[in-house]
Formats: C-alpha cells, structure tokens, sequence
C-alpha cells in the first residue's frame, strides 16, 4: 500500500485535485447560495464524468450510456424511497441496482468488439428510459418521481454533501487507476491481444472497471435526486444528459480522471454563467467544448501536462 | 554475426510440441498439418515468405488464432484452442514484431507490466516486482533509460523493451516475430546475444523470419513452410541447400525477359531522387534513389520489410518523405494522394483494398466514374478480355471469391483507371502457382500491347523477373543493385535468400 501511495504523492495531477479542493472548500465563505447550489449539481456530474473515464479512458471502452447506470441508481432509491427506506439503505441500493444493471449489461457487451459495445449501452438507456415511461404509475412517468426525503434544506450542507463525496470518489478512482491494476486495465485497453499475451484476462478486467464505474454513477444518481427532490428521465436518464457526461471528461482531459471532474464544473459552471444569452448559452458552451475536443484531444489536463510528457 | 549456435543439438523432453494443426481462413487453408517440437534450450527457426502461414502457426501456438484441427502442448498439456491469457500462464511467451507500449508510463512501469499477477486485488506491485523490472532492464541495456517514457526511445530501445517484458514473465516458450527486422548491424549482434541467453536459460525459442539468412547464425534447426506448408526441415544449412526451398524463393532456375528489351527507352517519367521516410523512429526508406521510363516494366524486388510499400506509398503520397520525386519533370511534394492518382500514377496496393460488399462489377465501375460512359463500357470490355475470370464473376461479391480472384479485380480496378503508371505492389501475396501464371501472362499482354509504365514490387523474384525491363534489388530500406534481368541470377541471386 506504501507503494500506491508514493505514486500518488509523485503525481502531479494529485497535487493540482488537491489544490484545487482546498479552493473548493473555502467557497461557502466566498460565493452566493446559488452559485453553491449550482456547483453541488456540478459535482455530482464531476463523479459520473469520472465513472465514465474509468472505462474510456482506462479500459478504452466508449460507454455511450452512462445515464443507463445513473439512471437505475438514481431510479432505485427513488422507488425505494417511495416505499419508505432510510436515505442511507436507498443510497446503497442505488450502488447495487446500477451494479446489477452494470453487469447484465457488460457481460454479454464486453464480448463484443469495435464500436458494438457502444452501440449496446446506448440501446440499454432507451430501454430503461422506456421502462420507466410505460410504468408510469409507479415511476412518474415523465413527470418524474417525487422523493419523500431529501439529504438537506440547507444549501451548504448540501453543498459539503456533494464535495466530499465528489473528493472521496476521485480519490478512490485516482489511486484504482494509477495501481497495479490500473496499469493492467490500461494495458487491456490500448492492446487486447498484447494484454492478453502477457497472461491477462482482458474482459475480467474491462468487467472490473465496469464494475466499479457502475456502482459510483449508480451513488451518484442516487445522491443527485436525493438533492434535487426528484427523479426525473430529463436529469437523470436522457441520451442528452449522457452526451453531457461524455463530453465533460473528454473536454477535461481523458485518462485523467480529475480532469473529468473539473470538465464537468466547467460545463455546468458555462452553461450558467452564459445563461443571458438564452438559447444561445447551450450553444455557445458545446461550441467552445467542440474547439478543445478538435483542437487539444487531450483535453484541459492535457494542456496543463503537456509541459511534462514531452521532457 | 558471431556463430551462436549451441555446441550440440540439445536434446530433451519438448517444452513445445506442435503437432498436426491445421488452421482455414474461409477458403484459404493458412497452415495445413503443421508439425514440429522445440525442446529445452533450442532454437528453432520458423520461416517462409509472406503469406506461407508461419505467422498464424506463431499466433495458433499463443491462442490468437484456434486451429482447425491439431494439438499444441507445452510442458505436456494440450493448449490447443484455449484463450490467450491462459496459453500464457501455462508458459508462452510472445514478442511481437510492432510494440504498442503504455505510451504515459515509463519504461520501468512497462516492464512491470510483466511481472504483474493476473488478480483484480492488486493494487500495489509488490516491492520486488520493482527491483526485479529493473534488474531485467539492466540485462537488456536499458538500465539508463528507466524512467523515460517508450515515445522518447529510439526504435531499438523499444525492441528491447518488448524482450524484457518476455524475459519478465519468465516464459518456458518464447516466440520471436521477426526479431531483427528494422535494427542496425550492431543492434542485430545484440538481440542474437540476448536470444542466445534465451537458450542458455533452458527455454524453447521459436524465431519467425522471412528467410534462413536472418535466422541462420542463431537457430539450431529451421522449419520452412510455403503456402501452408511445410517444405524442409533440417539446420539451417541443409535449409538453404533444399531444392524445394530454392525454387521458393529464387524460381527454378531463374527466366529471363521473354522478348527483347524495348528498343526506344522514353524520356524519364518518374524520378525519386535520395527519399527517405521514418515510421516513428524505423528507418522505413534510406536515400532511394530510382527511375522509372516511359513505357518501360520496372520490379523492385527484396524481402517483406525490405522497404518496397514504403516506397510506392511515397510515391503515391500516402506517406511523408524527405527527398524529391517528380513525375513528367514536375515535383509530387504537397499534392494530395487524390490529386497525384488523377495524374495517371494508380497504385494497386498489396492489401488489395476492393470493397469487399460490392460486387465484381461495381468495383470496377467505381474507379470508372470520371470516365465517359462510352469509355467506360470500351475500358470495361477491355479488362473482361485481359481477366476472362472476371467476366464470369461479375455479379460475385468481392469478398467471397479466392485471393487470386481478388487479385485480378484489384489490377483491373486499377487499370479502370487508365494509368500512365502502374504501381503494382505484391500482386503474388499467397496465390497459388496456378493463379500467378494467369496474372503473369496478363501482365505480359499489358506489356506487349499497351503503352503503359509499370514499376512492380515482388518478393518473388521468378514471377518479377520475366517482365521486367529493369530491377532494383531492396534490402534494409535501401537500393543495393540495379540492373538487366539477365544479370541477376549472375550477381545477386546468392545473396537474396
């Protein structure tokens, strides 16, 4: 464990998240209840843009659902929530209930190669969010489901809800992906014949990381609509949500996971501030993320990096 | 290279031992009752030119491929048909001719990546695994490079990395592909060296090469296969003696042009004046330096991995190169691959690159669209005359009829396009005999009864020679003879196998 350690402390990716949540932290003194509560949401995609990178940027596996695992963790608590569990046992079913899905998906999935995989999970988020449709009367349909429960009424508590598990989830997968067996995922992923040569069992490891992006999306959609009071196909299940995801980490660097998170604040963060323009706001933000998506693949990260991968 | 075979043949218990596997792609019977051991502490060479299956027997043996029928064992038990991560905890090893390293690891990560279990658990490396990939770096000289990352090494550095990744996981059965192509004369004494120890350590090593020469100084015994096959066994001396393996490689007794050579050469159309061209940090192409006449039938011929698609694709502009070449005295630099075909150079690549779900005559009637409609249906009529075959087939789905078929609608696809060059590349790639002397005397009408040039690239040097005007002899990115058809048997032929 030592050893995992000292790779953290000589990363310097490590030390810019680091920084950057000890500037996060002091913002409650700082800003106005509505920015917080605008970047309360933005961390929660922050944790699904992680997820997300995991399989992309590790297991090279184009995840076009994330929403697919969001949205039955997110749905999950919801429907458990109405029956009248504690929020804590909600949570942990919505880990579980995305796990399940994760897995039914990914098994038969994984064994596909090229781009059906992403064609699979794509398929996998109409299903649920027609699922959810047709069962209306248990679900809300697309009105949403209402939740008995939220996490708080106050916006910095909420917002302390949020940060933390955002730090704690990047810190989990930030170390998954800089160990011993990252370095196998990430093998597996750039080349499957020669991952496979050197005795490594490609798909247990793709699963794995399936695995574990499942379970965080699955926390995180269910921590959102416990935020937000209500579970709704818009903000939790639609194509169009999971285009976000993508193209937050993509935008804030691949195979970094903390660019995810901060690609994801910047989204949210734009698309607010823009808002004066109307219309013209979503636009403006999917303009400016498609010129750095052209023009920097690697992303913001890659841009702060670059500097070092080429001494 | 210094002699390093073993003193005396080494023999024991197999560690791999390969017997009857046969291997069907489709049609195409890749490897067919292939049989051979390799014991402990021997060095087995496996070779053959492009297309004779060595390569599948390599990647049957590592489970990338399943064979048909067969049985692989190694130490004893029958891998046959397991997947590869499993074939590779039971003892085999692979180092592939093209590395893909973890491009934002350094070099030592990647070597631990060697020595790493095969468990989910697992986040930290063992302290050991640490020392021990660096240990394994020193032997392989690479003990000053340790925490570089792969993009910054020079390509032998990389070669050596995928060796200390097999050496890391301690194989019993090592496969080779093509272990010194690209390198320099002195890197080549340096891997033989490291490969010897292979040996020394009691290990099964396989080496995969295009022919004896490369293999000779190392391997204790050769296998050569030819379309599948297996055509001699024996040391390397016996190999490269073996009739079989002569007329393989050089023909049997090699034929000269069948008409006299063109009496009014034309003016120079193409010229490629000292092109060089890197893959990465290979030396792909080195100062070549050829010309191509008006009308006239050139071959360049050498080994695969020679150079010679580097050079067509240079030409074609599919590729960048440092250099100068001009077609009809003017340069080719900045123009478009699209731009420099429209200009009569139509390359009809080894990869044969039809669309595989169209038909015979849609093919063809793509590369006819800047063609009037009467020119096509003359142009059309024309190519039915020279490839009868193609006629018959013309409604047939690409990708479902044999290899030569296919390549007879990729020359004439090319040809659709009314070259004024013709850049053939391999048009012989793993045809049967039968087949190459249909294309072959379709290639001789061509240069009897049209005016159009063409430069041709061949390892088979009995199917280049015939026609040609002129060779160029490639070997090691470079141009090292050049000259009649009638001289090369005298001076080159030795040298080529």
């Amino acid at each position: 464990m030592t050893e995992a350690l000292r790779g953290l402390l000589k990363s310097r990716l490590f030390w810019i998240a680091l920084c950057g949540t000890v500037v996060l932290v002091t913002l409650p003194w700082v800003v106005s209840a509505y920015v917080l509560g605008i970047l309360t949401v933005a961390y929660y995609f922050g944790v699904f843009a992680m997820s997300w990178d995991l399989l992309f940027g590790f297991a090279n596996e184009v995840n076009f659902g994330p929403t697919f695992l969001i949205g039955s963790g997110a749905y999950a608590a919801g429907l458990l929530n109405a029956s009248g569990a504690p929020i804590w046992l909600c949570l942990i079913a919505g880990g579980a209930a995305a796990l399940v899905g994760g897995v039914v998906l990914a098994v038969p999935a994984l064994r596909l190669s090229g781009p059906y995989f992403g064609l699979t999970t794509l398929v996998a988020v109409l299903l649920l969010q027609q699922f959810i449709v047709i069962f209306a009367s248990r679900t809300g349909g697309e009105i949403g489901l209402t939740m008995n429960d939220i996490l708080s009424m106050d916006t910095t508590t909420n917002y302390w809800y949020a940060l933390g598990f955002m730090a704690v989830s990047g810190l989990i997968l930030f170390t998954l992906s800089r160990s011993a067996v990252g370095l196998i995922l990430q093998a597996s992923g750039q080349d499957r014949i020669g991952a496979s040569a050197l005795g490594f069992n490609v798909v247990k490891h793709k699963l794995a990381a399936f695995c574990i992006s499942a379970v965080f999306s699955g926390l995180a959609g269910a921590m959102l609509v416990f935020y937000l009071g209500t579970a709704s196909v818009g903000t939790v299940v639609d194509v169009s949500v999971g285009v976000q995801v993508i193209i937050a980490a993509v935008l804030g660097g691949r195979r970094t996971i903390v660019g995810a998170a901060i690609g994801s604040i910047f989204l949210i963060v734009a698309g607010e501030a823009l808002r004066p323009l109307g219309q013209l706001s979503t636009f403006v933000v999917s303009g400016i993320a498609l010129l750095v998506i052209l023009f920097f693949v690697d992303g913001l990260m890659g841009l702060l990096l670059r500097g070092r991968e080429e001494t | 290279m210094t002699d390093l075979r073993a003193p005396a043949a080494a023999v024991s218990v197999p560690l791999l031992d390969v017997r009857g596997i046969t291997k069907r792609f489709g049609g195409l019977v890749a490897a067919k009752d292939i049989t051979f051991q390799i014991g402990a502490g021997e060095i087995l060479g496996l070779i053959g030119p492009n297309g004779s299956g060595k390569s599948t027997v390599m990647q049957i043996i590592m489970g990338i491929h399943r064979p048909n029928a067969g049985s692989v064992r190694v130490t004893g038990v029958d891998v046959a048909g397991w997947p590869p991560h499993r074939i590779a905890q039971q003892g085999v090893g692979i180092v592939f001719q093209h590395s893909r390293p973890l491009h934002r690891q350094t070099v030592l990560e990647n070597i631990m990546l060697g020595l790493l279990p095969d468990k989910l658990l697992k986040l930290a490396a063992d302290r050991h695994v640490r020392e021990k990939a660096r240990e394994i770096a020193e032997r392989v000289g690479l003990g000053g490079v340790l925490n570089r990352k792969p993009g910054t090494l020079p390509f032998a550095d990389l070669r050596r990395m995928e060796l200390a990744k097999a050496i890391a996981r301690d194989s019993q059965v090592v496969l080779i592909d093509e272990p010194f192509a690209g390198l320099t004369t002195g890197e080549v004494a340096a891997f033989a060296r490291l490969i010897a120890d292979f040996r020394n350590d009691g290990r099964a090593v396989l080496l995969v090469d295009h022919n004896v020469k490369s293999v000779a100084a190392l391997a204790d015994r050769v296998f050569a296969m030819y379309l599948g096959e297996r055509i001699a066994e024996g040391t390397p001396e016996e190999v490269t003696r073996d009739a079989t393996v002569r007329r393989v490689y050089l023909g049997g007794g090699i034929e000269v042009a069948t008409r006299p050579a063109r009496n009014a050469r034309g003016a120079a159309l193409l010229q490629v004046e000292n092109v060089s061209v890197l893959y990465g940090k290979a030396q792909a192409l080195e100062c070549v330096s050829i010309h191509v006449d008006e009308g006239e039938f050139v071959s360049v011929v050498g080994l695969n991995g020679a150079g010679k698609t580097t050079l067509f694709n240079a030409i074609s502009g599919l590729v960048p190169y440092s250099g100068r070449i001009s077609w009809d005295g003017k340069e080719l630099r900045g123009r478009s691959a699209a731009a420099i075909a429209r200009h009569g150079i139509v390359h009809c690549p080894e990869t044969r690159e039809l669309v595989g779900d169209m038909s015979v005559r849609e093919n063809l009637d793509l590369a006819s669209h800047h063609l009037t409609a009467a020119q096509a249906a003359q142009q059309l009529e024309w190519l039915y005359h020279l490839f009868p075959r193609l006629r018959d087939r013309e409604r047939q789905i690409a990708r479902t009829m044999s290899g030569g078929e296919q390549q007879m609608l990729a020359i004439a696809r090319s040809l659709m396009m009314r070259p004024t060059l013709l850049i053939l590349d391999e048009p012989t790639l793993g045809l049967a005999p039968v087949i190459l002397e249909q294309i072959s005397n379709a290639l001789e009408q061509l240069r009897n009864t049209t005016s159009i040039t063409v430069l041709l690239g061949e390892q088979n040097v009995t199917f280049a020679l015939p026609h040609a005007d002129r060779i160029y002899v490639m070997d090691h990115a470079r141009i090292v003879w050049e000259g009649e058809p009638s001289r090369f048997a005298a001076e080159v032929a030795d040298t080529y196998l």
